[in-house]
């Protein structure tokens, strides 16, 4: 197999290699030239705001100017997480040195409930408080620190309650969100009462702050009729568009949202971005003037949804080799206090409580339990990486039961023929490419031969502990909600030959409209330099999805490639008409810039530029629409069977950490990992995916802790107090490969994969791998039970548990 | 208001704005230049990493700082660099065309902050050339947060900023013509507002005493977290950083010992060559302490005035049995840093007085100190339980036994119940048990979001195990280098 570029410790040779592959030896070099030159479709072409971020001129919401006159508006936020609102006495506030507006619950001219998908969302608080951090008022003055201190000066009063914090208990009482959702395949319970052996666990995987670096932020312009031009941060325009309007009360025509990039999103933008803009617009359309509002970073990781913390308990029926014939998975997210998109992404969790595993008889349960805390969101994964691990605790647990290293067990547990339907009922494809991946992967990282090395060396070190973990990743792409598995793009091309592309996705550093201008390039037979994209805009492209579910570049690509070739087919069939002598339509392509039609000595070209001209002037359109919506999806909930997905991404990784038994500290000594992207659209923005996904997951199971006070307030609110990665958690050896040869076995996009999401799952080999230090400590035979996030402060307390005391 | 005067990119700029006024704001909300993020405005992200000329140094020409922390009038006779000033005439910096090559960006929001911190780097490594090390590469960067890229691409970057050529542009070189600090404008019934910047320690003391609600600012690294997060009004500030006194170290005797005085406001960078050369464990700390930008500001002074139960290096200073010396205007006083805390922020600093100066009493012969800090994160984090052990070994007897632990009590405190169990016993298992006994009973840490009260129990009595084994066990790793020495 080949393997495109190899990014590791050794830099200087991975950029080279690198080096080579732009310079068209690297196996995708029919579609690239070089970096610098015609950037088509899988060619590792540079970010399209690159030059723009190193120099500052990347705009961001807070960067753009306003007129002098603009407001800035800071929130009040409940200081209690339960209760009533019994008093609010806003005078002072209002008296307050720049303040020109104070608003609250009853200045809502239109709707006052913004849940995004079920209502449940107030934009300000009436009388109930249902968390820490909720919204009570909105005050606009002349600067933001003169309305971030004008809110200071509110008197509230309030009839405090308990909060529910525990999401088991409020599952037990029945406190949730949506109805419970169960899917099941075979006699599950027959498999446990028949088992061979039964094994049983549970595991608390803790939430994660975004921490995306821009803030949630918009400025909203009011506009000359009664609406409102929005400009933010954000991931759901569409959505943000439809909720300004319904809390202004104005129709959707009169409200256009526009995104030109996010300073991250990671699913923190796909929903919880809204909120703001509808206070702003409020603030606009009520006071005539721009209106600014940018939350403080405390304000922001207290008031915006995390991803959900989720309590898993598994009972599995495994066979003398550690095969599982059947279970009982039961995952428990706590949603926070309203739905938001909990119900998908709970279903996400169930959908991979398998992982890459068969899970033979199964149900599996999911609730979704109400707490008094914000409103937990989507996050890389959606739920997906909090589902998985529970099997991948499983395996290890199985492991230790049977006597064998988890990677035999996880192999013998694969998805493989005969076992290759899950317990939703979807046939997993292309389950060959698991097998070959983690196989290669396990060749290329030396798992074995370092397996016996670390043996040595735990034997020999009882203090210092070494662990190593190999775990695989099977992912779901498709919106599990089908109707948003859709796309549109809108082309134009100028008469200058130079080509606008505008689509329904969002950028938020992940290089999706680099890629989309690949597509047309490519499609356009063009260099990159002749494309290029404009903000994402509601009156541009309407009705959009959010940019999530990993789906940006394989929905809108697809859009994108679609108004490509619908333009493309129409100047075919007029260059075949209109040039002197007519062109041979029938091979008819664009290449290097150029039209160009039959072969050898009857071979025309004409330049891209001149078709276009004369196109134009024989009133040939130059604009055009594109469409898409993913094939073959469906999912009955009735019966919680279908096929949700319409492909699945793989990948695996291996870890190998330090353990200090007596401090809890470690060190990720070394990762490889293997992914797979079907055919590359940009090795360089995939690695950087794969890159960025395993590093973020790797923090959410290390160091990222949430933490609420009893009374339910957020404790860990700023970056001080909650830590992700940074530059030293960076494993000094990071081998990162793209799985090379298998293109995608389903049409999507250039037989490419979709990359967001998936590499994020790739981190819990880390976790794995402490376990395994840990275990070593019990020469393996007891599996030590470590909850996420496995901070030095849960490691020293699962190894003082088992370790010997040499004190 | 005083006008303060600096060099912007090698443009003269003067401007008026309120003594709390950050960098940040002066640049993004004041002057328009947006190119610099705001992140966290708590110092502790990076995204508004700039860089400020640094005359007294020529080893490093430019010092990192967040923008978001640092107080507009320290700019005054300063020439502060921003990400818009790198490129000249089209032309990027290497550190900005490394970043693009290497793919080092996805959302970008970071990206001026890393690249100001990599300008840094490049700028240092020129006077003189020196090859990067990983400890370079962590300590350059280990204060910039990216969400997006996992780091990989930056630290190749990094690496290879230095393969592209560059020409100085002639900012690079520009400094502000010496200029008189600012006196600051004096308090009237009408504007009580002043930022005043002393030279001499008379001149500081008399400020102390002629203002005593004023605040002293040096780094600004905890205090402007006050303005920024709890929107503090910080109107009356006196500067100490332009204190002639408060910047030197010397060598001395005093009390006998032989040792060091530090000025208060001497740095963490300046402060780390003495203790490279002398007490390497504890240098090794500073590693660990806040990130570059942080420790181009922070001082020694203000951490210890700080009080805080989790300040770094007062446990160390208490493990060395270092002095602080106070100073009002007619009269000096030295106390053993072990009284100088009192309890959870209150310390035996009067109102008109300063922290002049530091005594670090040299390690004695055979005595070694053992510094061992535990966080979430090794980088950039604050310490949930630090413990500083001194000591020395005759004959295996333990003697002159100081073990001092922060985030376990109110104050940084002394474990001396402990180092009574140990001191004059020899170094066996039998010895630390009683002393972890002891250790056991004389804190009664809290919990809160760095750790609970169990852990820090535990993990205290883990490292006094730790002790124990480095020393049983010499030969034995007991400990991840890359946390502890």
């Amino acid at each position: 197999m080949r393997t495109l570029t190899k990014i590791d410790g050794d830099s200087s040779r991975a950029r080279r290699e690198l080096h080579d592959h732009i310079q068209g030896s690297g196996p995708l070099s029919r579609h690239t030239v070089d970096s610098h030159g015609q950037r088509q479709a899988g060619a590792p072409s540079f970010h399209e705001s690159a030059e723009k971020h190193v120099t500052g001129k990347a705009a961001y919401i807070d960067d753009l100017k306003a007129p002098s006159d603009a407001l800035h508006v800071a929130l009040g936020l409940s200081p209690v997480a339960h209760g009533t609102l019994t008093a609010m006495d806003l005078e002072a506030v209002r008296q307050a040195s720049g303040v020109v507006d104070v608003i609250t619950f009853h200045d809502v001219p239109g709707h006052t409930d913004i849940g995004p998908v079920f209502p449940g969302d107030p934009i300000f608080v009436d009388q109930e408080i249902s968390y820490a951090g909720q919204c009570l008022f909105a005050v606009a003055a002349t600067s933001l620190q003169a309305a971030r201190r004008a809110v200071t000066l509110a008197k509230l009063s309030f009839d405090e309650q308990p909060a529910s914090l525990d999401p088991v208990i409020a599952a037990e009482r029945n406190e949730v969100v949506r109805p419970t959702h169960v899917q099941q395949r075979g006699d599950w319970h027959a498999a446990l009462s028949q088992a061979e052996q039964t094994i049983e666990g549970e595991l608390f995987v803790g939430g994660q702050e975004h921490f995306y670096l821009e803030g949630q932020a918009c400025l909203v312009l009011p506009t000359e009729d009664e609406g409102v031009i929005v400009h933010t941060s954000n991931q759901h325009p569409s959505e943000t568009q439809k909720l300004v309007a319904e809390v202004l009360d104005i129709p959707f025509h009169a409200v256009i949202v526009e995104v030109r990039r996010m300073g991250g999103g990671f699913g923190g933008k796909e929903t919880q971005a809204s909120p703001w803009a509808c206070v702003a617009a409020i603030i606009a359309r009520r006071t005539g003037k721009a209106t600014r509002l940018r939350l403080p970073r405390s304000d922001d990781m207290r008031a915006t949804g995390k991803r959900h913390p989720f309590h898993n308990r598994y009972q599995l029926a495994v066979d003398t080799q550690g095969v599982i014939q059947g279970g009982d998975i039961t995952v428990i997210g706590d949603c926070g206090y309203s739905p938001d998109l909990s119900d998908a992404i709970v279903d996400r969790a169930m959908f991979h409580a398998d992982n890459a595993y068969s899970l033979g008889s199964a149900r599996v349960t999911g609730h979704r339990a109400k707490t008094h805390t914000a409103s937990n969101t989507a996050f890389r994964g959606f739920g997906g990486p909090q589902g998985m691990m529970i099997i991948e605790a499983a395996m290890d647990d199985i492991a230790r039961k049977i006597g064998e290293d988890p990677l035999t067990i996880r192999k013998r547990n694969f998805y493989r023929k005969g076992r290759d339907v899950t317990h939703y009922g979807q046939q997993v494809d292309q389950k060959q490419l698991l097998h070959t991946l983690v196989e290669t992967l396990e060749k290329s990282s030396g798992y074995w031969a370092r397996r016996e090395a670390i043996k040595s060396f735990n034997t020999n070190s009882p203090i210092i502990k070494k662990g190593l973990a190999l775990t695989p990743v099977k992912f779901g792409i498709s919106f599990t909600a089908q109707h948003l598995n859709q796309a549109g793009a809108l082309l134009h091309v100028y008469t200058d030959g130079s080509i606008l592309i505008n689509h329904g996705g969002t950028e938020m550093g992940q290089g999706l409209h680099t890629k989309i201008c690949q597509v047309v390039a490519r499609e356009l037979g063009l260099d990159l330099d002749s494309v290029r994209i404009s903000a994402t805009r509601t009156d541009k492209v309407p009705n959009t999805s959010p940019t999530a579910a990993s789906s940006g570049a394989d929905l809108n690509g697809m859009a994108a490639r679609d108004a490509a070739s619908k333009l493309r087919e129409r100047l075919f069939d007029f260059a075949a008409m209109h040039f002197e002598g007519g062109l041979d339509r029938e091979g008819m392509r664009l290449e290097n810039g150029m039209l160009i039609a039959g072969i050898a000595e009857s071979e025309r070209r004409i330049p891209w530029g001149e078709l276009v001209q004369t196109a134009y002037l024989n009133r040939i359109s130059l604009s055009e629409n594109g469409f898409y919506a993913t094939p073959l999806i469906h999912y009955n909930r009735a019966t919680g069977q279908g096929r949700p997905f319409y492909y699945y991404a793989f990948g695996a990784a291996v870890a190998e950490v330090s353990v200090d038994t007596l401090s809890g500290e470690y060190l990720v000594d070394r990762v490889d990992v293997l992914h797979d992207v079907g055919n590359s659209l940009n090795p360089a923005i995939d690695i950087g995916q794969v890159e960025g996904g395993f590093i973020q997951g790797m923090g959410w199971l290390t160091s990222e802790e949430l933490k609420w006070n009893t009374k339910g307030a957020l404790v860990s609110d700023s970056p001080a107090t909650y830590k992700i990665p940074t530059f030293g958690d960076l494993p000094p050896i990071f081998n990162v490969e793209l799985l090379e040869g298998h293109p995608n076995s389903m049409a999507s996009l250039y037989r490419s994969k979709a990359v967001g999401e998936p590499p994020f799952m790739l981190g819990i080999c880390v976790w794995s791998a402490l376990r395994d230090a840990l275990s070593s400590l019990t020469d393996y035979r007891v599996s030590p039970h470590l909850d996420t996030p496995a901070t030095p402060e849960r490691v020293m307390l699962a190894a003082n548990a088992i370790r010997d005391k040499s004190l | 208001m005083a006008t303060i005067e600096f060099l912007l990119n090698g443009t003269p700029i003067q401007c008026n704005v309120p003594p709390d006024t950050s960098i940040l704001t002066l640049l993004r909300d004041h002057l328009g230049i947006t190119g610099t993020k705001e992140g966290c405005a708590s110092g502790d992200c990076g995204a508004c990493t700039v860089a400020i000329n640094n005359q007294s140094d020529s080893q490093s020409r430019f010092l990192s700082v967040n923008a978001c922390i640092t107080p507009a009038h320290q700019l005054h006779g300063q020439h502060v660099i921003t990400v818009e000033g790198l490129a000249t005439d089209g032309n990027l910096h290497p550190a900005q065309r490394a970043m693009i090559e290497c793919h080092g960006s996805q959302c970008g929001f970071c990206t001026p902050g890393i690249v100001m911190s990599l300008f840094t780097l490049h700028a240092n490594q020129q006077h003189p050339p020196s090859p990067l090390t990983p400890e370079m590469l962590e300590a350059t960067l280990g204060g910039n947060l990216c969400r997006c890229t996992g780091y990989r691409p930056i630290r190749d970057a990094a690496l290879s900023m230095q393969d592209y050529a560059w020409e100085a542009p002639p900012w690079f070189d520009a400094s502000q013509p010496a200029r008189e600090p600012i006196q600051g404008s004096k308090p009237t019934a009408n504007d009580g507002a002043f930022f005043v910047q002393p030279t001499t320690l008379a001149e500081l003391t008399d400020a102390r005493r002629r203002y005593p609600d004023a605040r002293l600012v040096a780094g600004a690294t905890d205090l402007w977290l006050e303005n920024t997060q709890r929107l503090t009004a910080l109107n009356q500030l006196i500067d100490v950083t332009r204190v002639a006194e408060l910047g030197q170290i010397e060598q001395a005797t005093f009390q006998t010992q032989p040792g060091w005085w530090v000025g208060a406001g001497v740095t963490y960078t300046q402060l780390k060559p003495l203790l490279d050369m002398h007490f390497p464990t504890f240098s090794h700390l500073l590693h660990r302490l806040g990130s570059q930008q942080v420790r181009n500001r922070g001082t020694l002074g203000g951490n210890i005035a700080n009080a805080s139960p989790i300040g770094d290096t007062p446990p160390v200073l208490l493990a060395l049995n270092a002095w602080v010396e106070l100073t009002r205007h007619d009269d000096t006083r030295q106390l053993l840093l072990s009284d100088f805390f009192i309890d959870y922020k209150k310390t035996a600093l009067a109102a008109d007085e300063v922290i002049s100066r530091i005594f670090i009493p040299q390690l004695a012969d055979l005595a070694t100190l053992r510094v061992w800090k535990l966080s979430k994160r090794r980088e950039d984090d604050i310490t949930a339980v630090l413990g500083a052990f001194c000591y020395r070994i005759n004959n295996g007897i333990l003697q002159d036994v100081r073990i001092a632990f922060g985030g376990m009590a109110a104050t940084p405190k002394r474990a001396s119940r402990t180092e009574t169990a140990l001191e004059g016993q020899p170094v066996s298992k039998a010895s630390f048990q009683a002393a972890q006994r002891a250790l056991a009973e004389e804190f009664q840490p809290m919990s809160d979001v760095r750790g609970s009260q169990y852990y820090r129990q535990q993990a205290a009595l883990n490292l006094l195990e730790r002790l124990y084994l480095s020393l049983s066990s010499p030969n034995q790793e007991v400990m991840l280098h890359a946390y502890a020495h």
